[in-house]
């Protein structure tokens, strides 16, 4: 029991560790990748390749000047970006990393905490997310700021609907909640993305909306709001807030891997006859290939789509994902039954 | 109608149908595009390892040439000063004491000759206007600084060195073709 609660802590640590060096490096590859696709380089002075450019941009933050509006509420500005990092960070812990490892007789899951309503603890996670960010644009007293808000909020209300329906129809299938239980069906290639395409569609565009990814940044839309809801923020609490989207990036990018293309398995390796823990470290390293995969995709869309106008977000949240989730989930349904 | 160019396109109201309404082929087709450009040729200039090639009849930076002897080519006439449209060109004249032959070619030389910088579109006409080939533009540009007033090139920035192995090369700029239509009398600069 102590040994378990050793590894867990040293367990969520290490995943601590790693989506913040993944968010870290995440903002250089999204500049890189933005420099390719615009026929540039992109950074590439500090250090070989740019290697040591977050590490500048990081020192940079941290020395910038604490600046804090007259008129803000203090309290809840600083609650803000605090809020939305430690929500980033919390949804990491239900995601299953990969198989069992087995040192000296005892299995360890190489997942945080396996509870049995895995996807209802990312959704309610999710939905908190918002807060920080309505906190924050509030806090600054700044009109700016306050309409990134409102816009954050409503959108990220409306597309968790249509995030939810297409889940749904996975819970349908499988009929477990549970994260691990969702990956271990899939096994082979089993993938939910062949019984899903449309849940799957659905819940990537809802992704980038949650995310407020390009095209629907209207948030943080640089060209209407100056910053959009941080706005009046600098320093390191601007740096949690830019931090954050990238650790929500590589977050959804492993929820959508692990609910729609089937986790850590990859078709043909559990046939290799690798040993247990080896296994483990490979099924680890082709979900972090999937994620990796969603993150480029991230860039590439953010790099191809204009930002959408505000009212076209809504017409397509309400009027065409919401519908097109439910009709899935009764498709769904219908399906299930005859196969019964 | 005829159009001016053949690139015009010519556009329609007609409503979207089912695939273009929802967008979903045209974002591919975006991203096929975009991706496209991962692996074009990158335009960048690399600076510090490498410059940008200039062209040979670059109009930076002005010198005022020596003849073969060394002596100072510029007569102090003005008409660079009057064909100047920025009005960036001021000048003194003097006269040459006798024992100044090795130093200015005619009787009359610019005592003061300054060129403001900032003011300066690089256009060429002073070149064109001057009678006795002396002002040139060069390839070399005109250095960033932090003050105004070191915009203001004197003589000593502006006369190229006596050095024969310094000279500055003009040949470029001053091809048989140059040469010809200054001596057109049509124009004023030219009479």
């Amino acid at each position: 029991m102590v040994t378990q609660i050793i590894y867990k802590t040293i367990l969520a640590s290490v995943i601590l560790v790693l989506s913040l060096l993944v968010a870290m490096y995440s903002t250089l590859i999204e500049r890189k990748v933005a420099g390719w696709f615009q026929d540039r380089h992109g950074p590439n002075r500090a250090g070989p390749w740019g290697l040591l450019q977050p590490l500048a941009d990081g020192i940079k933050l941290f020395f910038k000047e604490e600046f804090m509006p007259q008129s803000a509420d203090k309290f809840l500005y600083i609650l803000g970006p605090s809020l939305t990092m430690f929500v980033a960070l919390l949804t990491s812990a239900v995601i299953p990393w990969g198989p069992d490892l087995v040192i000296n007789g005892e299995t360890y899951a190489l997942q945080v905490a396996d509870i049995n309503i895995g996807i209802l603890y990312i959704f309610a996670i999710v939905s908190i997310g918002v807060y920080g960010i309505m906190i924050g644009g509030w806090a600054s007293n700044n009109k700016y700021a306050l309409l990134g808000a409102v816009r954050a909020s409503s959108q990220m209300i409306s597309y968790e609907l249509a995030m939810s329906l297409s889940i749904i129809t996975i819970v349908m299938m499988t009929g477990s909640l549970s994260m691990r239980e969702i990956v271990a069906q899939q096994q082979g290639f089993n993938w939910n993305i062949f019984y899903q395409p449309l849940g799957f569609l659905i819940f990537l565009i809802c992704a980038f909306a949650e995310t407020n990814r390009s095209p629907f940044d209207l948030p943080e839309c640089e060209t209407e709001l100056v910053g959009g809801y941080h706005t009046e923020y600098s320093s390191m609490k601007l740096g949690f807030y830019l931090f954050s989207e990238y650790i929500n990036m590589f977050i959804s990018g492993a929820v959508m891997s692990t609910l729609f293309l089937g986790g850590y398995y990859f078709p043909g390796l559990d046939k290799l006859g690798l040993s247990t823990n080896v296994f483990a470290l490979v099924s680890f390293m082709v979900l972090f290939t999937k994620i990796t995969f969603f993150g480029f995709i991230y860039m590439w869309i953010r790099w191809t789509l204009p930002r959408f106008r505000y009212d076209q977000l809504m017409r397509l949240g309400w009027k065409s994902l919401i519908p097109l989730a439910i009709l899935n989930v009764v498709i769904t349904g219908v399906v299930i039954l005859l196969n019964k | 109608m005829k159009t001016l160019t053949n690139r015009s396109k010519i556009v329609s109201n007609k409503r979207m149908n089912f695939w273009e309404r929802i967008y979903l082929p045209a974002i591919t087709g975006g991203m096929r595009i975009t991706f496209g450009h991962l692996f074009r040729k990158k335009t960048t200039v690399q600076y510090p390892e490498v410059t940008r090639e200039f062209s040979e009849i670059y109009r930076g930076k002005h010198v005022l040439k020596r003849d073969d002897e060394g002596r100072e080519r510029c007569t102090a006439c003005g008409l660079c000063a009057v064909a100047c449209p920025a009005e960036a060109i001021t000048m003194i004249a003097a006269e040459r004491k006798p024992g100044e032959e090795n130093l200015y070619r005619e009787e009359k030389y610019a005592a003061v000759y300054e060129i403001d910088m900032l003011r300066c579109i690089f256009c060429g006409d002073c070149e064109e206007a001057c009678p006795k080939e002396a002002i040139f533009l060069t390839r070399e540009m005109v250095k960033a600084d932090y003050v105004r007033n070191k915009f203001i090139y004197g003589k000593d920035e502006l006369v190229e060195p006596m050095d024969p192995a310094k000279r500055i090369d003009v040949s470029k700029r001053q091809t048989p073709e140059v040469l010809e239509f200054k001596k057109d009398k049509r124009y004023k600069h030219n009479k």
